[in-house]
């Protein structure tokens, strides 16, 4: 296929031809990602399950993620807090720093900087020990042993996302608002009581479940970008290195996309 | 005549322009000791990942058990790699787990054997290719290279495999060690009647543990007799072969 192409035009590259291959090859790999997640989660959803490596692995992506996580959304919760103040200063809005900043990091916030803090750190480690596997034939060992690399290493680590991760935005919701609290009360001249109750009176239940639900989503893309980069990538160390960067990249602008979608489906069903 | 235990008919395979596997056609007969020799890339470790499934041939068929496998993905080739065991060229040992859950893998996962008896096993087999129960809960980065390969070994033949592929047992190791993986590996055919595929450039090991020798040469099987004959093969590649000679018919392609 490539030849024709090439040939035709006589050695220069033909740029229809480039943009119809580039366009092929876009296909080609939605098309392999997608059989690759279809197969991981049919092994994640189907018996029998390896519950040793999905402890290992929940450990591993959902517990040594808690200070990431817990640092992020501080951090998040107070610029929000100090930026809502500032904003809302100007038409005399500021009393709605707590609603706002419950409302912003249940929705939105919470489950958006879970997934990406974590599209760094728990893909690109996925992707690099999945690749370093690949190449060093460990994966070919493993289906020589009948284990086979779906069951063994794709579907924990993506059962283990998907369920921790609404627990680590569970945690964020919690810290992210705290830092919020933290900066109205202690830079911002808010009474504490009355910031807790406007907090929660504020707070639904709907808008936690959204974050929720988000999570679980960014959780399956944040394992399936890893496993599936890795279990592609190339020889060397540039290959796992290359592997770990696509895969991070991928899984971000992923988490990004798919919360717009999510926040749109939400809205439309007015939740 | 009984039937191969695995046969491979005219297999090829190619990666981009670089047609390694040109028609292989081998057999191995159960119980039977297979050496195959050839240069440095022409295609050994190729040839077997194709035999195991690993690889999907372009053309050609591989029977295993008489049973038709090239494409399979479902029980047969599972059954198939059931009764197989593979030592990689490079070890492929499992880097996250000790020496001797590496050993036990097949065990402890497939098999579904408690992790106390897999662990005694795993030890007997350690000291089967000289290692002691030392070495055991070390992970495999903490041992030598020639250590990776006798658990690599070990790990090959725990279940007692009917049909053995070694890439290279001797590579890398002391001619003592050297020597007793030979030994082991007649100990897998004669005592237990396992097949076995070997894969080396040692000619000393090749001797002493092959029935029979095939030669492959640009993509294809060129040569194939008893190990008695390979002195007196008549062919000039296997010649310069055996006698390491650099000039002769097999030149490197620069
Ligand atoms: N996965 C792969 N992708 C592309 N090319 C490959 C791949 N595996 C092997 N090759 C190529 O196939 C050829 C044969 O490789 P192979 O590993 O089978 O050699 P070999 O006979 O085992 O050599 P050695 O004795 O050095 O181990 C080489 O030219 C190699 O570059
Ligand atoms: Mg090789």
């Amino acid at each position: 296929m490539s030849d024709a192409s090439t040939t035709k035009s006589g050695g220069f590259p033909n740029p229809l031809a480039w943009t119809g291959r580039g366009t092929l090859a876009l296909f080609a790999e939605i098309g392999r990602l997608s059989m690759f997640s279809g197969r991981t989660a049919l092994s994640a959803l189907t018996p029998p399950w390896n519950l040793a490596q999905l402890w290992k692995q929940i450990i591993a992506i959902g517990f040594y993620s808690l200070p990431v996580v817990g640092l992020s959304a501080v951090f998040i919760g107070a610029a929000l807090a100090l930026n809502i103040y500032t904003g809302g200063n100007r038409f005399g809005a500021e009393q709605f720093v707590p609603n706002i900043v419950v409302l912003g990091i249940t929705r939105e916030l919470g489950a958006t900087i879970t997934g990406l803090m974590l599209a760094g750190r728990v893909t690109a480690g996925i992707a690099a020990e999945i690749g370093a596997m690949k190449v060093t034939e460990q994966i070919d060992a493993l289906k020589t042993l009948s284990a086979n690399p779906f069951r063994y290493l794709y579907a924990p680590r993506f059962l283990a996302a998907a369920l921790t991760l609404p627990l680590l935005v569970l945690i964020a919701d919690i810290i992210g608002v705290m830092g919020g609290w933290l900066v109205s009360v202690y830079a911002l001249d808010f009474d504490s009581t009355t910031y807790i109750r406007n907090t929660m009176d504020f707070l639904t239940m709907e808008d936690v479940a959204v974050g929720l639900i988000k999570a679980v989503i960014f959780g399956m893309v944040i394992a399936l970008m890893g496993c599936y980069q890795g279990s592609k990538s190339s020889a060397g160390a540039t290959g796992v290195g290359r592997a770990a960067t696509l895969s991070m990249v991928g899984a971000a602008v992923l988490v990004l996309a798919a919360n717009y979608i999510l926040s749109t489906f939400f809205v439309q069903i007015g939740i | 005549m009984t039937q191969p235990i695995l046969e491979l008919k005219g297999v090829e395979k190619s990666f981009g322009s670089n047609h390694v596997l040109r028609g292989v056609d081998i057999d191995v007969a159960p119980g039977r000791s297979l050496v195959v020799l050839g240069g440095s890339g022409s295609g050994k470790s190729v040839m077997l990942k194709n035999a195991l499934g690993l690889m999907t041939p372009d053309a050609g068929k591989i029977l295993f058990d008489g049973k038709d496998v090239t494409k399979d993905q479902g029980k047969t080739r599972e059954a198939m790699r059931s009764r197989i065991g593979m030592l990689f060229q490079s070890g492929a040992l499992f880097d996250s787990l000790t020496v001797w859950e590496n050993v036990a893998f097949r065990l402890l996962n497939a098999d579904k054997v408690k992790r106390s008896d897999a662990k005694e096993q795993a030890i007997e087999n350690l000291k089967k290719v000289r290692l002691g129960a030392s070495v055991a809960e070390l992970r495999p980065a903490e041992i030598s290279g020639g250590m990776q390969k006798r658990v690599a070994l070990a790990r090959a033949i725990i279940t007692k495999p009917d049909l053995i592929f070694f890439d290279e047992p001797t590579t890398g190791l002391d001619p003592i060690t050297a020597d007793a993986i030979n030994d082991l590996i007649l100990e897998q055919v004669k005592a237990l009647g396992a097949a076995a595929v070997t894969i080396t450039h040692d000619m000393a090991s090749a001797r002493k543990v092959a029935d029979e020798i095939a030669m492959l040469f640009e993509g294809k099987i060129i040569w194939r007799g008893p190990a008695s004959e390979i002195d007196r093969s008549g062919n000039d590649h296997v010649d310069q072969f055996v006698h390491g000679r650099a000039d002769g018919p097999i030149q490197p392609s620069l």
